[in-house]
């Protein structure tokens, strides 16, 4: 983050994204996306972006990957550098490519992510092909090993069938083999699990997190279900209407929620905790038009606490220790009420 | 508590072509009890809506009977039965987009019923659609516009209203927030459960939320592959499961508690649901079954009832 000015490319974090802005135009005006993203990504870790749909999770990381198209895409603002150096409108760093062999990407959907008319081996061989230089023989032995490691059973038969033959869970663990085919040292998972049951999710999970013991990657997860969240992440991220609002370590966000709109999340979730049971209190209203963004805070017009500052001033971000990070008035010394009255109350440390 | 609603070994089979049949829903027993909430549970593929359709006579029986009230319904529904029962039994899809027509407008979808099935004034009509609109936290003047002028939570409203116009003793609700927003999903569950206070609904609630369905039902039954494998009420099915596989379901399904996720054991299981046509004999699950035995592969397990009556599993482990 920008609060301790630029650190040397030594101990910079793996992935720094700071004050990203991303528009759009399209017929109705111009939609501001995202309003000033700051994440940090560390080796080896797993970030989690949480957010309802249209929070600007997914066009976060498509800037990263350079898959926003322009026009009618902008990115009017900020950087994002991977080991410090800045890959906002850039191809390739050092010499090696970002998209597909320095941060790997699987998507939602598996079924219209990959080409029906290629075989799966084929599919998986074409990036070694292409961004290490195998040739098709060596690229096709490769991708049956990559579907070994995605435990597909049958992975030589299987690699010469069509996306058609396999089911949902088999196509998305054969993303994965596609996204980690170049060793990638992130990758970015957007809702990998949304359209998987949750027994097939509980197995692309294990997978996801097997492979990153197994290479060291880091991983950035972006999901609505704070399940999938608790289950996977060390850092969490959450966002609203184009920021984000808090960011801490997993243990921080849900045992020490700092933003009303986190509390507000977990508040609607029925828990399966006998000690924490709670009616459902959902959160009223619906998230703000992006097509014109609210001047203050962008939770302000749900939020139970919000104060007359909330709506003509965005809070800046307060820390409440050196990872954890929540942009609130509440936090400022003024506030009427302090942050921790809103925590849960029984929460366990 | 009186029953409601019976399936009596109900059973609906899609025919695909030469030899091929798909055993969509399989000698499902079930009785809903008047007033009562049953949560049904199961993977994609595991016969859950094609039950609640069938239930409702939007799909023919293959076999099997449906006992509302007393009355054993027909196999098959003429328009008559649908002109009929449509007042008492209604749905609630799961899709907010692809379940409302879009070149009507709103007042005319949430109407249609009333329209069809009283013999209310066109005046009268609107009067209750209007106030249909504020029930579920809508506009009266929002009577005149098409659904692509509102959002996916506000759909689902719409499609909740259009179920509950005509008063309905009998509600099938087929995944109806699984394609909304977390805090969407709150308000309409809410909404559902005030509603259901109110007017005294019975509800079928057909969802793979196992956190939402547990929340909401008093009891639940679990499905897999046409199958109802086990059924009780819903927090000892959840907190105590008895069938291998609603233990499975269970610990797969991640709770927002970071804590516990990391201290509790992978419970993933190999394989996935094995397609539906043409099912071999014996139990189901067996060929992913942890706990498979012999018996398991060539006997088909009853639905039988452990110590107490509430709850009934499909398996050989407890026969």
């Amino acid at each position: 983050m920008s609060a301790d000015g630029k650190k040397l490319n030594a101990d910079a974090p793996l992935l720094e994204v700071e004050n990203l802005h991303v528009e759009f135009d399209t017929y109705g005006g111009t939609v501001e996306a995202v309003r000033g993203v700051d994440i940090t990504v560390e080796q080896g870790q797993t970030l989690a972006i949480v957010g309802e749909s249209g929070c600007g999770k997914s066009v976060t990381v498509q800037s990263i990957m350079g898959l926003i198209p322009m026009p009618p895409g902008r990115i009017t603002a900020g950087s994002a550098r991977l080991r410090g150096h800045e890959v906002l409108g850039r191809n390739r760093i050092d010499g090696k490519e970002i998209r597909g062999r320095e941060i790997g990407m699987i998507f939602q959907d598996p079924m219209t992510s990959l080409n029906p008319t290629m075989s799966i081996g084929a599919q998986i061989a074409e990036p070694l092909q292409v961004h290490r230089g195998y040739s098709a023989t060596d690229a096709f032995a490769e991708a049956v090993r990559l579907l070994e490691m995605s435990k597909i059973p049958e992975a030589a038969k299987r690699a010469r069938q069509y996306p058609f033959e396999f089911s949902g869970g088999m196509l998305q663990r054969a993303m994965i083999a596609m996204a980690i085919s170049c060793k990638p040292s992130i990758l970015i998972a957007d809702e990998p699990t949304t359209a998987l049951d949750v027994t097939i999710q509980a197995q692309i999970l294990d997978l996801m997190q097997a492979l990153q013991k197994e290479t060291g990657m880091a991983i950035i997860l972006i999901t609505h279900d704070l399940g999938v969240v608790a289950r996977m992440a060390d850092e969490v991220a959450v966002m609203y209407a184009g920021r984000v609002v808090e960011h801490g370590s997993a243990d921080d966000v849900f045992y020490r929620s700092a933003h009303p709109y986190t509390v507000g999340l977990k508040e609607a979730m029925p828990t399966n905790d006998p000690a924490l049971q709670h009616e459902l209190k959902p959160i009223e209203g619906s998230p703000p038009d992006l097509f014109a963004p609210p001047r203050g805070c962008g939770y302000c017009a749900r939020c139970p606490h919000a104060m007359q500052v909330c709506d003509v001033q965005p809070p800046s971000d307060h820390f409440l220790h050196d990872h954890h990070f929540s942009r609130c008035w509440l936090h400022h010394e003024q506030a009427p009420i302090k942050p921790e009255t809103i925590y849960f109350k029984d929460a366990k440390a | 508590m009186s029953t409601l609603v019976e399936a009596k070994e109900l059973t609906r089979f899609f025919d695909m072509g030469r030899d091929q049949r798909v055993h969509a829903v399989e000698k499902v027993s079930l009785t809903i009890g008047e007033k009562e909430i049953v949560g049904l549970v199961g993977e994609s593929g595991s016969g859950k809506s094609t039950f609640g359709k069938t239930l409702l006579g939007l799909h023919d029986k293959t076999s099997g009977d449906v006992v509302y009230r007393g009355e054993v319904l027909p196999s098959k529904y003429s328009p008559a039965d649908f002109q009929r029962l449509a007042a008492k039994m209604q749905m609630i899809f799961q899709d907010p987009y692809s379940s409302l027509n879009p070149r009507m407008t709103v007042g005319e979808i949430i109407g249609e019923g009333l329209r069809l099935h009283s013999a209310a004034s066109i005046e009268s009509v609107k009067e209750q659609v209007a106030e249909w609109l504020r029930k579920v936290g809508l506009q009266p003047d929002h009577m005149s516009r098409y659904p692509h002028e509102f959002s996916g939570g506000q759909r689902q409203r719409i499609g909740i209203a259009r179920a509950l116009i005509l008063e309905p003793e009998f509600v099938v609700c087929d995944e109806p927030i699984s394609a909304l927003d977390v805090s969407v999903q709150a308000q309409v569950i809410n909404l559902l459960g005030e509603l259901k206070e109110r007017m005294g609904l019975t509800l079928l609630f057909i969802a793979h939320d196992l956190s939402m369905v547990r929340y909401v039902s008093d009891r639940m039954a679990v499905m897999y592959l046409g199958s109802l494998v086990e059924l009780g009420k819903a927090d000892e099915v959840y907190f105590d499961p008895q069938h291998p596989y609603t233990e499975i379901l269970v610990g797969s399904n991640p709770e927002p508690d970071p804590n516990l996720e990391r201290s509790r054991p992978s419970t993933a299981i190999q394989g996935e649901i094995p397609s539906p046509v043409n099912v071999p004999a014996g139990c189901r699950f067996a060929n992913r079954c942890p706990k498979a035995m012999d018996v398991c592969r060539n006997t088909t397990p009853e639905l039988i009832a452990l110590e107490d009556a509430d709850r009934l599993v499909a398996c050989h482990l407890y026969s």
